[in-house]
């Protein structure tokens, strides 16, 4: 259970980052509102508050990829991670005790939002709580993304690799625009990235289409447990040299 | 004997950091390994730490092994890297308590062993500061302060007092000092002075070789200087095998 201790520690560490609550919770609140008042006035399939909600929750999500990325980063810097290898704390240890903390930062994310949506018009029934389920594997796609950077790269390179990420993820998500309305390989990049199946697996489970969800969603484990994998090999390789 | 090392090697393809090192380390011995950048202490202590596995030969940690046990030897020891390496976020007091529940310790023995450390180091007053607000000075402190909190039988510091002013290292010094005889500490330093001040002996290391070693006293009457410092420039001279 040494893991509880070092979860613990990483969870004040991000949280007690007042940039944490502004990007992470306050911006897909704003955003969603900004849409919701632009479908208002210029009304748009996409932007009614049952789509745009799973699309801008899963956006949140590349946040929980900028936290764990830039956390890991700077515990190597600091050489924080290498007082951390020394201890008996195993590799799992490192692993669940990165992850914890951004699974509550993620359940966070979502209650807000969820809470946002509702005084937006957002009808909360049974599928919310399905649409949750969704969100949390989701969730696990973002973390994985942020050990793996972190695992790979120091904090600097990760604030930077992040301003490219968070707007591939996006663009690719067809949170904003759907992918279709461009097609060609931009359609054929984004279906083989696992953006836009986070949002689709969302969406399904929010409009109660629970037969739609799992290939999506699909896609989202698989590329999940490569991501964690990854992490893992290089947590070991570093951990032994 | 606490630490006996046996032709531990260290190398990077063809390059050899560490050559064939052999010494033996008494129990409570306060030894210290001096030598130019590069010369293969840090490489050293991460083999003794079992943070880098060695390519040939092996050191004994109180009987373990770091080759072969390796989760026995990390339970022995502790190191203070040679950056400060504190979870910046987190209070003094969160800090110790945090390595000393990843060493096993309970909630409430972690509470009562942070206590007694912060007593020991005059960090009491502090407790409840971020150690991100701290001093250079004082991040040292609590720095070996974390080092020192799962009582291990050996201690490692990289560059204790790097970058501090005169004032801050004498009292570090001090804190130093009062460890003698508790508990067994390696110290590599690059301030030779350090070294004259706080060891019982030297170790003199260039190019991966150990060059000499002894008190200084011995030091001094076996090359016939005056000073460690003609000792160790003769020693580390370019050219010199």
């Amino acid at each position: 259970m040494r893991f509880v201790a070092f979860a613990s520690r990483n969870q004040k560490e991000i949280v007690r980052d007042p940039l944490t609550i502004m990007f992470g919770v306050g911006l897909p609140v704003v955003i969603m509102w900004l849409f919701t008042m632009m479908q208002k006035n210029m009304p748009m399939e996409l932007y009614k508050i049952e789509n745009l909600t799973p699309g801008v929750i899963v956006f949140s999500f590349a946040f929980l990829t900028l936290f764990s990325g830039m956390l890991i980063g700077k515990d190597k810097g600091s050489s924080f991670l290498m007082r951390i290898f020394v201890s008996p704390l195993k590799p799992s240890d490192y692993i669940i005790g990165y992850t914890i903390p951004l699974i509550f930062i993620a359940i966070m994310q979502i209650v807000v939002c969820f809470i946002a949506a509702y005084f937006l018009e957002l009808k909360l029934d049974w599928n919310v709580i399905v649409a949750i389920g969704v969100l949390l594997v989701n969730a696990l796609l973002y973390i994985g993304f942020g050990l793996m950077l972190g695992t790979f790269f120091t904090d600097k390179q990760v604030g930077g690799i992040f301003a490219l990420f968070v707007n591939i993820a996006t663009w690719l998500s067809g949170t904003w625009f759907t992918v279709d309305m461009i097609g060609g390989v931009f359609e054929k990049v984004a279906s083989v990235l696992p953006f836009v199946h986070a949002v689709d697996a969302t969406r399904f489970a929010l409009q109660g289409e629970y037969s739609e969800i799992w290939v999506p969603l699909l896609w989202v484990v698989g590329y999940t447990i490569v991501l964690y994998l990854i992490a893992i090999v290089g947590f070991r390789k570093k951990m032994s040299d | 004997m606490t630490i006996e090392v046996r032709n531990l090697t260290k190398a990077y393809k063809d390059k050899v950091v560490v050559d064939d090192l052999s010494l033996q380390i008494q129990n409570g011995e306060f030894f210290a390994l001096l030598g130019s950048n590069g010369a293969g202490k840090t490489t050293t202590i991460k083999m003794f730490s079992c943070l880098s596995a060695p390519t040939r030969g092996d050191a004994f940690l109180s009987e373990d092994s770091i080759v072969s046990a390796r989760e026995a030897v990390k339970q022995k020891i502790n190191v203070s890297p040679q950056e400060t390496a504190v979870a910046p976020n987190l209070t003094v007091q969160e800090n110790l308590e945090f390595i000393a529940r990843i060493y096993g310790s309970g909630k409430e023995q972690a509470r009562n062993m942070a206590l007694e450390i912060m007593a020991e180091f005059s960090l009491l007053d502090k407790a409840k500061t971020k150690a991100k607000t701290l001093s250079g000075g004082w991040q040292r402190r609590l720095s070996i302060a974390m080092a020192l909190i799962s009582n291990p039988e050996i201690l490692f510091l990289d560059e204790p007092t790097l970058g501090l002013d005169v004032r801050a290292r004498r009292s570090l010094w001090k804190v130093l000092e009062d460890l003698k005889g508790k508990v067994t500490v390696v110290l590599t330093t690059h301030y030779l002075d350090e070294a004259e001040a706080l060891a019982d002996r030297i170790g003199i290391m260039h190019q991966g070789r150990l060059q000499a070693i002894g008190t200084v006293n011995e030091l001094k009457e076996q090359y016939d200087m005056e000073s460690l410092e003609d000792i160790f420039l003769a020693l580390t001279e370019e050219g010199v095998q």
